[in-house]
């Protein structure tokens, strides 16, 4: 007999066991290989990973700072932008629009070299006088700019999905549109936005160590400036990487479990 | 008629023949003994409350619910064993569902071809005429290029019963085929049964429409919690039944 | 061509000061085609295996094998949760590391290439987006279907090939296009590992140059235009396998 989908499918807790096992796996047989390989420094790897923990975790610190900062900001400014994106004024919903589709469209690498590059390293702000804007804080900027177009476009999306039904009588009662959204429209769509506001959450902390590309010391510069530190050993390579995505792992994994949990309970089909 | 099996069967003996049939859906007993022998060219209503088991039942008759206990045999031939060829059987009996299930991404004229064509790998050429033959016969000719979508229910229903002729099967099983139809609809669905009914085709049908069966059946059964409670032509049934739970049954929906 | 825009663009840094070099310098021009070569050859290339792998994994998904579904929810959970540069750098210098290398007669040079590091890390990635979105339109198939046609006798894997995939197909073509789309884009981060494409030319240029905020420019009308291709692309595509009443 055919079936569809009676495939059993793990349940989360099985899951979470079984990538952090495969993960942990994973790491035992590339330092297993690398040590067989390699001619074998004094220091063996794990040795040298167990000394330099500390250090890539304090840069962890920074990618999660970093997504957070980004996440308020962009979670504000992209309502705001979602509302410009549905105004009835043409001057103000089409701007909206352009600029949502710019930064929805250009991928974030391209998106923070602008931003690092184009804006200033001191600016002078007239009650502070000269202020220095260190990298990480160009590079949250950088990281709020497409997770607000697309939070813009997760707001629109679900105002379009809200029946017209509502509309027409919140109308029928005399609100006006303002009222009409702050009590009758916007409320429902919070929970429908919510499970892709975490998704957007769990991707933007996943895009965070593109900043070590440009100089910012977050987990991905701090294990590679590690590695160097240690010698530049081949060794080094396959337990340190491992050990970076063991740790966001471990981070975002829980979000993600969550948000699919969310996903279901909101489902609306 | 088809004779692809080794066990040879006359028309005199019954075409289907069940025999103490028990179902359980885990720990609760759909069908709870069941006994029924259907001749070549009879037709069968099967009536009762929800619940009763007349789904379950019609669907066991050509494999798509495996039972508990008991036989089933069609054509002579025992279905339920573990070896029983499925695909064969199938060939034999056709289905039309409540929900007709066509095809969506495929036109009118594929649905009704497609099983003659892939599972019978009969020639193009004659199961298209033969498809155009069936289209006609449900007069639904014009619509052979349309697809399911564009079709309101009954036309559906009618290409649905259309695609399981096509395979020429030797009986029909129809299980509640005009319950998800509105009441414009139901008529041009039974009068393609009756058609196919007066033709000779043994048919068993799972039905609400108390009139229709009255009207073409040669046997009405009533089933209430897994088994048969009475059996009869629809004249007795109808105007004369004999238990109470019949009779109950029949005064709330007729 | 280029003889002809030259001079147009010269003229336009005369008069404005805008820099375009790759428009009236030469070697800049050979380093914008070689960025657009490399860039389109690789999307392509991670978007076709982001395909097949997202197809077998599909598949495994709905095998009777414990092991292989274990393995396929693993690997899912492995890529999707982990930043994409990391997998990127970890299998170009970790596993990079281990390949062997080949005999060029006389010198040595790495089995894989950085391209070939970016199109495998990059497709196993966006492959495991696909799997999950191939199983949401596998399941999206109305049992009822599959059940009318095993009453017809269709067997299994007549069932499965003229009646769920041509169906489950275009229940995940709205999932699959955005993903493609996203995956086009992430590519920009094969410049990590050195690849030249579109992102890495250009940053050569500007870095001679000093003209970023041209270049910029450059960059962002060049991957909107991609994204708008690939979108394009995939709407005719839905236009194409639209069948009237599915899909409502």
């Amino acid at each position: 007999m055919t079936k569809v989908s009676t495939v059993p499918r793990p349940n989360s807790l099985v899951s979470i066991l079984a990538g952090a096992a495969l993960l942990l796996a994973a790491l035992a047989v590339g330092v297993i290989t690398v040590s067989q390989v390699a001619q074998g420094p004094a220091d063996s790897s794990l040795n040298v990973l167990r000394r330099w923990c500390p250090f890539i975790l304090q840069g962890f610190m920074l990618n999660i700072l970093m997504s957070v900062i980004a996440m308020i900001l962009a979670t504000i400014s992209g309502v705001v932008l979602g509302f410009m994106q549905i105004s009835h004024l043409a001057i103000v919903r089409q701007p909206a629009r352009f600029v949502t589709h710019v930064f929805r469209n250009s991928p974030w690498l391209v998106i923070l070299f602008a931003i690092m590059l184009m804006v200033p390293f001191e600016i002078t702000l007239p009650y502070f006088g000269l202020v220095m804007i260190p990298g990480w804080v160009k590079a949250t900027i950088g990281f709020t700019l497409p997770v607000m177009a697309n939070i813009a476009e997760i707001l629109r999306g679900a105002v379009a999905s809200i029946p017209t039904g509502q509309w027409e009588s919140a109308e029928s009662l005399a609100f006006s549109r303002m009222q009409t959204m702050r009590h009758v429209i916007l409320p429902q769509c919070v929970r429908r936005m919510l499970p892709s506001w975490m998704n957007w959450f769990a991707l933007l902390t996943l895009m965070t160590p593109i900043a070590a590309i440009l100089g910012v010391n977050e987990a991905l510069g701090n294990t590679q400036a590690a590695m160097e530190a240690a010698g530049s050993s081949p060794d080094l390579l396959i337990p340190f990487y491992l050990f970076l995505m063991c740790i966001f792992f471990i981070f975002i994994y829980p979000v993600s479990v969550w948000t699919k949990r969310l996903e279901r309970r909101f489902s609306t089909t | 008629m088809s004779t692809e099996y080794a066990v040879s069967w006359s028309p005199d003996q019954p075409i289907i023949d069940i025999r103490g049939l028990h179902k359980s859906f885990g720990s609760f007993e759909v069908l709870k003994g069941i006994d029924l022998s259907v001749h070549q060219g009879e037709v069968i209503c099967i009536i009762g409350p929800s619940g009763s088991g007349k789904s379950t039942l019609i669907r066991t008759i050509n494999g798509l619910t495996p039972i508990n206990k008991g036989e089933i045999f069609v054509e002579g031939q025992l279905i339920t064993g573990p070896k029983v060829d499925k695909l064969a059987l199938r060939r034999k009996v056709g289905m039309v569902f409540q929900q007709y299930n066509l095809f969506p991404h495929r036109t009118v004229l594929d649905n009704v071809m497609m099983a003659p064509r892939l599972v019978l790998k009969e020639p193009k050429a004659e199961v298209r005429e033969r498809a155009r033959a069936l289209l006609a016969k449900v007069r639904l000719a014009e619509k052979e290029d349309h697809f399911p979508g564009e079709l309101s229910g009954g036309q559906q229903q009618r290409v649905a019963i259309a695609r399981s002729l096509c395979m020429r099967p030797d009986m029909m099983l129809f299980d509640e085929v005009t319950a998800a139809l509105d009441p414009e609809t139901v008529k041009e669905v039974l009068n393609t049964i009756k058609e196919l009914a007066t033709e000779g085709m043994t048919c068993v049908l799972v039905t609400h429409e108390m009139g229709f069966a009255r009207e073409i059946a040669d046997r009405v059964i009533f089933t209430d919690g897994g088994r048969i409670v009475e059996m009869g032509p629809p004249a007795q049934i109808f105007s004369d039944p004999q238990d109470t739970r019949t009779k109950e049954f029949l005064s709330q929906v007729l | 061509m280029f003889e002809f825009i030259a001079p147009l663009f010269l003229a336009l840094q005369k008069a404005t000061g805008l820099n375009f070099s790759p428009f009236y310098n030469e070697y800049d021009f050979s380093r914008l085609m070689t960025g657009v070569q490399t860039s389109l050859l690789l999307i392509v290339c991670v978007l076709i295996v982001s395909l097949i792998v997202g197809l077998l994994g599909a598949a495994a998904q709905r095998s009777q094998f414990r092991v292989l579904r274990f393995l396929v929810a693993a690997y899912i959970a492995m890529f999707r949760n982990t930043p994409p540069v990391v997998q990127l750098l970890f299998f170009y210098f970790g596993l990079g590391a281990l390949t062997p290398q080949v005999d060029m007669g006389g010198w040595y040079e790495p089995m894989i290439s950085s391209f070939g590091w970016a199109v495998i890390a990059l497709g196993i990635f966006g492959g495991s987006y696909n799997v999950e979105i191939f199983r949401a339109g596998i399941e999206a198939v109305p049992g009822t279907t599959l059940e009318a046609s095993e009453a017809l006798a269709f067997s299994p894997v007549q069932t499965f090939i003229h009646v769920t995939m041509p169906l489950a197909l275009r229940f995940s073509l709205p999932a699959l296009a955005s993903n493609l789309i996203s995956l086009a884009k992430t590519t920009s981060i094969a410049y990590v590992i050195a690849v030249p494409e579109m992102t890495y030319a250009l940053s050569g240029v500007w870095n001679d140059s000093l003209n970023v905020g041209e270049m910029m420019m450059l960059l962002f009308i060049y991957y909107i235009s991609v994204v708008a291709v690939i979108g394009a692309i995939m709407g005719r595509l839905e236009k194409r396998l639209a069948v009237p009443g599915l899909g409502k």
